[in-house]
């Protein structure tokens, strides 16, 4: 039965499929240290921050695309690709009424809003948003109500002008560009992206958000996120992304540094929608992501929540170094495959203070003909007295064309050390959807009724407004994909 | 409302059900009682629509409809309720929720709007009350870390929120202690009218002290042998199977 309906099965539609047709101002396609100085000028940056690039581009020369995930795909041809894309024109836009009104409506079609609204009767909770469309960022809300409070929240490109003292002394000191294959590949040519800055003391009194947009075609995407929590600071931060649909595979290579000092927290949440490709498995976007956060000082967290649907591969894995004494990390996570999808995605929780603890819930859902791995490392380095690791990773599996698999790595320096591993994987029973059925409830709502439960321990983690759109999604994600 | 001729069932080639006829008319209670392997839950299960099963010869109507053409979700949305014997976990997904949307499918099935959160609320407290569940139980995960009694008074309160027209309960009573089983019937008493029938699938007479049947019918071997008053329940209990066995001549 379930195969039957398998077999025939539809995907679900893709929401943000559709591209804006708006005039952009292109690099030429491939990658050499003309493209790179090209960027560098068309951003207008200090000579030293060349110079990073340029090093990155030498290091990223000497390396060999990974091959150890688990996923397979065509190499991305890295000489044909558009490394800058910018909608025009590049003007600074000083209020709404200049942006272009294609854009404008982009970001309506995709449920954004970019409106400053006031805040309605204490019940509308306001967030603050970048809009990264391609390469560069198009605006940043609520920055003048932010900097009341010393609070920096701008693009990185504006970061690395008006504030180079901060770009400079952190931005690779989490994710340094000889990381790997993609982070020196990122640091080469990352065009935009956001950067956040919380001073002593402060607690961001609204989320701030970054949405990432790729319209152009043949173009990659390249963003860099820095985020800085300074003492006692404290931040709730949203990514989203989408991309058209189109038949060719599309790179996204990001890099995320979080860094805490003493008693900060950054809560970092992402509902990652990239466009998975078609139900054939043809087009979607390859997001080779690194994302990793130094709890650097004592008595810090640093928390990530990702609900993962979209791309045709995904490859990343929000890690945690605990440095500080009496730090916390956690890494909350869904990830869905469907129809060709594959996904390698985990955490990995480097334990270097005492008494630092991190916590693991890893939700896996594969359906179709999709492949999906939690992959995750736990290192509890010498020294690191007392550290604790809670892991549960579960896995669900609609139909029987699709795989799971668990890769848990735990390496143990110190004794004192207490580390917990649970694992479960199951189906959605037979008789949960007969159940569903015989109260009415047909198929596919059956479906993320049981979905959204199964993940819900991971959802209640998301700020309200996300939760409700991630768990939308989900149903959106595996409609279709059972019988 | 339901009327059943001539069914045949089977599941992996194997016959159960072996011409069953059935006609149950509105406001009506029918207990089915029968041994092990009677073809009992068999019946529950291809009356909601269970895809395990095989229908090989026979029709059932429902108001006017072939129910066998239906799917299980529109035979559920046209008023045909399965309480289950063993009902099913969901975990992470709440009562609440789980009825909600059951009761909105339903509705948007019959062309009517979504029930405002207001009167689903007080539809909640109001039927709680009725099968005395217990308001936390409301709230929780379907099913989840219930116990057996738990389970059961669960399904008739679903059964209350989502007022079917035809009920049936398969071996409602089993694994209940007394005080439960009288909750579960006092449930089900409440909620009968003129309007609904029951059908009732029980092992033993022990359930209709407390849910009186209008008729009684004894199941064996795939076939409904006998028909009759609920004395009939009374005098199974005494004398036991063996004597339906004798009669049939098996």
């Amino acid at each position: 039965m379930a195969n039957e309906i398998l077999a025939e099965q539809i995907s679900g539609e893709y929401k943000y499929g559709f591209v804006t047709d708006i005039e952009a101002d292109n690099a030429p396609k491939g990658l050499n240290e003309d493209i790179i100085r090209f960027i560098s000028k068309k951003k207008n940056e200090p000579e030293w921050m060349l110079e990073y690039r340029l090093k990155a581009f030498k290091y990223w020369q000497t390396l060999e695309e990974p091959h150890w995930a688990h996923v397979s795909y065509t190499k991305p041809n890295f000489q044909d690709i558009i490394y800058y894309s910018a909608p025009k024109p590049k003007v600074q836009l000083n209020s709404l009424d200049e942006v272009d009104p294609e854009l404008l409506k982009t970001f309506e079609k995709l449920g954004i809003s970019i409106e400053e609204q006031k805040r309605l009767s204490g019940v509308e909770s306001r967030i603050a948003v970048d809009i990264v469309m391609d390469s560069v960022s198009v605006k940043t809300t609520f920055k003048e109500t932010l900097s009341e409070k010393g609070i920096i929240f701008c693009s990185f490109g504006e970061a690395v002008q008006e504030h180079p003292e901060l770009v400079k002394k952190y931005m690779g000191s989490v994710v340094p560009y000889t990381d790997n294959f993609y982070a020196a590949l990122n640091s080469a040519v990352f065009t935009d992206g956001s950067f956040c800055y919380i001073p002593k003391g402060v607690r961001c009194p609204m989320e701030l958000s970054t949405y990432f947009r790729i319209n152009a075609s043949g173009t990659g995407q390249f963003e860099r996120t820095l985020i800085i929590a300074d003492e006692d600071a404290y931040v709730s931060y949203l990514e989203g992304c989408t991309a058209p649909m189109r038949d060719e595979n599309q790179l996204h290579a990001a890099v995320v540094e979080i860094v805490t000092h003493k008693n900060a927290e950054v809560k970092y949440s992402t509902v990652q929608n990239w466009y998975p490709g078609d139900k054939n498995g043809k087009g979607g976007i390859f997001n080779f992501v690194t994302k990793r956060g130094i709890c650097l000082e004592d008595n810090s967290k640093i928390s990530w929540t990702q609900v993962e649907t979209g791309s045709a591969v995904t490859w990343k894995y929000p890690s945690v170094i605990l440095k500080g004494d009496n730090s916390v990390g956690e890494f909350y996570s869904v990830a869905v495959t469907n129809n060709y999808q594959q996904a390698d995605t985990g955490t990995k929780m480097m334990h270097l203070g005492k008494n630092t603890r991190s916590t693991i819930i890893s939700k896996g859902i594969s359906a179709g003909f999709s492949n999906n791995s939690y992959r995750g490392l736990v290192r509890i380095a010498k020294g690191a007295s007392n550290a604790r690791n809670f892991s549960q990773c579960d896995s669900l599996l609609l139909g029987d064309k699709c795989g799971a698999h668990t890769f848990p790595y735990i390496e143990i320096k110190d004794k004192s050390a207490i580390v917990e591993h649970e694992a479960t994987t199951s189906k959605i029973g037979e008789d949960q959807l007969f159940y569903c059925k015989s109260r009415g409830i047909d198929n596919e709502k059956a479906i993320g009724l049981i979905v959204n439960g199964y993940c819900k321990e991971v959802l209640n983690k998301l700020p309200m407004e996300f939760a409700v759109e991630a768990q939308k999604l989900l149903a959106v994600s595996l409609e279709g994909s059972v019988g | 409302m339901l009327s059943i001729k001539n069914l045949h069932a089977s599941i992996d080639g194997k016959e159960i059900l072996r011409g069953i006829n059935l006609e149950v008319k509105a406001g009506e209670i029918h207990a089915i009682m029968g041994p092990n392997g009677s073809g009992k839950s068999t019946l529950s299960s291809v009356l909601a629509g269970k895809e395990d099963y095989e229908i090989t010869e026979g029709s059932v109507t429902f108001n006017g409809k072939d129910l066998l053409e239906l799917s299980p979700e529109d035979r559920a949305r046209e008023g045909v309720f399965l309480a289950f014997q063993y009902p099913v976990e969901i975990p992470g997904v709440s009562n609440i929720n789980f009825l909600k949307t059951a009761i909105n499918e339903i509705r948007a099935y019959k062309g009517q709007t979504p029930m405002e959160a207001k009167d689903f609320l007080a539809m909640v407290k109001e039927k709680q009350k009725l099968v005395e569940l217990d308001g936390k139980l409301a709230n929780r995960s379907v099913n989840e870390g219930f116990s057996g009694g738990e389970k059961k008074r669960n399904e008739i309160f679903q059964m209350a929120m989502l007022e079917p027209k035809l009920a049936i309960l398969d071996e409602t009573d089993s694994g209940l202690d007394i005080d439960a089983l009288r909750i579960v019937a006092g449930g089900v008493n409440k909620l009968k009218s003129k309007d609904n029938a029951t059908i009732v699938i029980t092992h033993y007479q022990r359930l209709l002290d407390y849910i009186v049947p209008d008729v009684v019918h004894i199941l064996y071997k795939g076939k409904i042998v006998k028909s009759g008053p609920k004395e009939l329940a009374l005098e199974l209990e005494e004398k036991g199977y063996d004597f339906i066995k004798e009669e049939v001549g098996a």
